[in-house]
């Protein structure tokens, strides 16, 4: 790969960028500065990907919290206060895994919506978005109907620890899919507008991230909640 | 400064072509595919009964779906290895705090 290493205005032609302490900057090969003479990150990855790994790095912390407090208290004798019939008694998991099925396709049309945006294919990339947006609309109202006809057969929010512990559970997990569905929104309309095209693809691509995130989470959240028993 | 021989063994497979490699279409509806499979024998076992076996096949189908999104749909495979660090740093630590906070509770309570 060619060095394509250029000179800010501010630094002498000839500082030895390599090797100067004085030269005012660390340079490095295979970087551009850019129109806005912004500083290439040292690490070579943009910024906004780096964060949001981060993010995700950390969100893992939370949802590990949540689940783990469902794993403790799912199992509580009844006779200790505050505890009650489990909520996995009224689980419905043909329902539930036709959610994860349409959470799982979702994740796949994202993938596309990646692959069409850094082809610069627009509409492809429109045509994904609202796919992805439609079918986490989808999902959302699976885990609403799900949470009414629990709370019609009497397994409210405070009716036991465990119902609480599993409310706030698949409740953040639905927070984070409603929050990826108004950033997919917002990215169909800043694609239709030309303000997203191939050059900003990465935008995409992060927004991508997060989505994937939430289907790693339900995953999780699908096998050791609803399914081991 | 020093700067690394190869950039490719300092930062992973990415950073030669500047940008990460994407899977073309058709890998990811194979992936798809392969996922929903997967999910499949999952749900099976609610419907048939695998006994003791249940639930390490839930827990090693369930680690095998985690692990192909994030390497593919995620595309972490082909990406930065600093992504990777900076993911599994958050992952690790939350399944060695949890596993050791459960493990407490099952012999300590």
């Amino acid at each position: 790969m060619a060095d394509t290493t250029t000179t800010p205005p501010d630094v002498a032609p000839d500082a030895d960028l390599e090797t100067d302490p004085d030269a005012g900057y660390l340079a490095y090969p295979r970087t551009e500065w850019d129109e806005h003479d912004h500083l290439p990150p040292s690490t070579g990855i943009s910024h906004n990907k780096l964060a949001m790994w981060a993010f995700l790095g950390s969100d893992c912390l939370l949802f590990g919290a949540l689940i783990s407090t469902y794993l403790l208290v799912r199992n509580v004798p009844e006779e200790v206060p505050g505890a009650g019939p489990p909520v996995r008694e009224v689980f419905d998991i043909p329902f539930t895994s036709v959610s994860s099925f349409v959470l799982l396709m979702s994740s796949m049309s994202m993938a596309l919506a990646v692959g069409a945006i850094s082809r610069g294919d627009t509409r492809r990339t429109k045509i994904w978005l609202l796919t992805t947006a439609i079918l986490g609309a989808l999902f959302i109202g699976g885990q609403v109907y799900e949470f009414s006809v629990f709370y019609n057969e009497g397994f409210g929010y405070t009716t036991n620890i465990s119902t609480s512990a599993f409310y706030t559970l698949t409740g953040f997990h639905g927070a984070h899919v409603s929050l990826g569905i108004l950033l997919l929104i917002s990215l169909y309309w800043m694609v239709h507008k030309g303000r997203i095209g191939q050059a900003q693809g990465e935008s995409v691509e992060v927004a991508g991230l997060y989505w994937h995130f939430v289907d790693i989470v339900w995953i999780v959240i699908f096998a050791v909640v609803y399914l081991i028993r | 400064m020093t700067l690394p021989e190869s950039i490719e063994e300092e930062f992973g497979p990415a950073y030669e072509a500047g940008h990460a490699k994407h899977l073309p279409d058709r890998s990811f509806i194979g992936i798809a595919f392969f996922l929903v499979v997967m999910t499949g024998i999952e749900v099976s076992t609610y419907f048939w009964d695998y006994g003791g076996f249940a639930t390490p096949l839930l827990l090693t189908l369930m680690v095998i779906k985690f692990g192909v999104v994030v390497a593919y749909f995620m595309n972490l495979r082909f990406d930065y290895r600093l992504l990777t660090w900076v993911f599994c740093a958050g992952l690790v630590l939350a399944t060695v705090v949890y596993l050791a906070v459960l493990l407490m509770f099952q012999y300590f309570d």
